[in-house]
């Protein structure tokens, strides 16, 4: 269950509306389900919300979700505040999540955490005071053979150690981008001493190349 | 060891083209029509004698659970995707996503067959997004290609494929749960029965798979279901995907043969573990929930469900977590009590007021700050809340600690006692 504190202690904006852009969007994700389960759109459509309002989710966006989806103001809020990419206060343009679950804690993620905490100035749940950078440490992301790693945005940076970490931020700050994925020059989740397998296979089997 | 002509997933680390090209060369989408005109029957009766079980954690067959579908219904029938990846440990469906997607298109198309279903919703956890892309792309591929739609692979069968993005809640990986929040709710499981097969989404007859058991069974339906029974041993067919995490040379992910030895595995593909076998401290074999295993008993047990019973834990996921002599594994348990508690929905008292317990148990077990008899009740509130909930995550919650009870009692006896003697010290 989200954890997060009450949404109220939050300077509210009082209106809220979809841009043009976001409707269209929005039209399309209501089309993938029956004209009267329109409610499955919620989840969907609070994302877009979130991303609209810069990465964060006001009471007044739930309120025109709400009506949008013709729902319970209520039932929205449940939604809102049972998920925890749902944020319910403003956070930094940069999302740092940094995953400590039991994988990525056997791996190093306490210096991660570490070099963030010292790479930003700030401790976890809190943003730099330029409001460029959110710290948050979260559960479990599912990258667990590239460990450890963190979530920014909507990328994953794997395979860390404090000094890739710290080099990543930096890219960031100085606005580049950095790359994602394996920070420790793999594809993805192959074995880093070279591949046990799929090594036999005939060339029209592997399909051309990515 | 699994030859490379008997895997499944050939891309799987993503080396080759994943989109529709690149899947029909490595012989994705080859005959589904054929197989679709084979109907309903004749599909669920392979995957029955596949002897496939279910790969998202619970080893249920899967042509079983196909066949509890109702053959006549005036309502609708639905096939949900569980891709909700989120069991610490646990990555492979992300592999499957992201450099496999046509294997679970075109798998959902034949299991819709199976249990007479016209469209599939794939729940991907929110925080997938590139992953989710990946299965978008290629769900559009399929629609332009006239391989899902309203005449699907031209055999007039209409299908329709629709992506989900969840929002961050690891209880929806439970079937009820994904169908509560996939019905836009908070993800709190519901009672059974009524089973999703008779009352599941929007009320009507539902089936729920992982994402790797639908993208094995085309080439099950393919190759058929003897090649695939054949592998591995009776009751534990196949192959498996396994994720090897934590302390090995080179974590990985691998598909392998099912009943491959837990320690061939480690050495085979994630270059040993650290320091040597001999520096192994324990494995949690298929994910954070089931109960670590000792060196003693790695050193013997095979990789599947009844050998990873009977050794006292239990296949999950197969996302393998490995521990060598150097972990704190007091602390490392401690770790996953804290995730439970996290992950609780709140529902069911035991489960809600339990999890707070036992996260604040273990972090004074982890430092010492308890009494001998403690462990005993630290125990005994395990009991209390397995089996005593709605949904298994109270049971999840409560196999780790076990299973550090069973094997690592006298560590925690250890640091009691320095604990103790240390604050007798200061005392004095």
């Amino acid at each position: 269950m989200s954890e997060q504190t009450d949404a109220g202690a939050v300077e509210q904006p009082a209106t809220f509306a979809f841009t043009e852009e976001t409707r269209k969007a929005a039209e399309a994700v209501c089309a993938k389900y029956p004209a009267d389960r329109q409610d499955s759109a919620v989840m969907p459509l609070l994302d877009l919300a979130q991303r609209q309002n810069d990465g964060w989710l006001p009471r007044a966006a739930m309120d025109y979700v709400a009506e949008y989806l013709d729902m319970p103001a209520i039932q929205v809020y449940e939604v809102a505040t049972f998920y925890t990419m749902y944020n319910l206060k403003p956070v930094g343009k940069h999302h740092v999540q940094v995953c400590t679950n039991l994988p990525c804690w056997l791996r190093g993620s306490d210096a991660v955490m570490k070099a963030c905490s010292k790479n930003l100035g700030v401790g976890k749940g809190q943003t730099t005071e330029d409001g460029m950078f959110t710290l948050s440490e979260v559960e479990c992301l599912g990258a667990c053979v590239n460990a450890p790693m963190m979530q920014i945005g909507d990328d994953y940076y794997e395979d860390l150690d404090a000094d890739s970490t710290a080099r990543i931020l930096d890219e960031l700050k100085a606005g580049d981008t950095p790359k994602t994925g394996s920070q420790a020059g793999r594809t993805s989740s192959e074995p880093a001493g070279g591949l046990t397998s799929l090594t036999d296979l005939g060339s029209s089997a592997k399909g051309g190349d990515a | 060891m699994l030859r490379d002509k008997d895997r499944i997933f050939t891309n799987i680390y993503g080396l080759h083209d994943p989109f529709l090209d690149g899947a029909r060369a490595r012989g994705d989408w080859d005959g589904t029509k054929e197989l679709i005109l084979k109907g309903r029957d004749e599909i669920v009766g392979a995957i029955k004698g596949s002897g496939l079980r279910g790969r998202g954690g619970a080893g249920f067959g899967t042509g079983m659970k196909w066949s509890f579908m109702p053959k006549e219904s005036p309502r609708p029938s639905y096939l949900v995707i569980n891709a909700d990846e989120g069991e610490p440990g646990t990555c492979k469906d992300r592999d499957i996503l992201r450099h496999e997607p046509h294997k679970l298109v075109e798998g959902a198309l034949l299991a819709s067959v199976g249990i007479g279903a016209h469209a599939a919703y794939c729940y991907v956890r929110g925080e997938f997004f590139r992953e989710a892309e990946a299965l978008q792309r290629a769900v559009d591929e399929a629609y332009a290609a006239g391989l899902i739609g309203d005449d699907a692979c031209g055999t007039g069968y209409k299908f329709d494929f629709y992506v989900h993005r969840g929002a961050g809640a690891y209880i929806c990986g439970e079937e009820s749960a994904l169908i509560e929040s996939l019905e836009g709710k908070k993800g709190q499981p519901r009672l059974k029965p009524p089973f999703p097969a008779n009352v599941g989404l929007y009320g009507c007859p539902t089936t729920v798979n992982n994402v790797e058991s639908i993208s094995v069974c085309p080439t099950i339906l393919r190759r058929g279901a003897d090649w695939f029974a054949a592998l591995g041993r009776p009751n534990n067919t196949g192959t498996k995907l396994f994720n090897i995490s934590g302390h090995v040379n080179n974590p990985c992910t691998v598909e392998e043969e099912m009943s491959v030895p837990l320690k061939e595995l480690i050495e085979k593909h994630a270059g040993g573990v650290i320091g040597g076998w001999d520096n192994l401290l324990g494995v949690i074999p298929g994910g954070s929930s089931t109960p670590v295993l000792p060196r003693a008993a790695c050193t013997s047990v095979l990789m599947d469900f009844d050998s990873l019973k009977e050794a006292g834990s239990g296949l999950g996921t197969a996302a393998v977590i490995v521990m060598d002599r150097s972990t704190d594994i007091v602390r490392a348990i401690a770790r996953l009590a804290a995730f439970y508690k996290h992950e609780s929905c709140g529902q069911c008292t035991p489960c809600r007021e339990g999890t707070g317990w036992l996260m604040r148990m273990m972090e004074r077990m982890a430092v010492g700050n308890a009494t001998v008899a403690e462990i005993d009740l630290l125990d005994e509130v395990t009991r209390q809340i397995e089996g005593h909930t709605i949904c298994a995550l109270g049971d999840a919650a409560a196999w780790p600690i076990q299973g550090l009870i069973r094997h690592f009692r006298p560590e925690i006896e250890k640091r009691i006692e320095e604990y103790n003697k240390g604050g007798a010290e200061q005392a004095a």
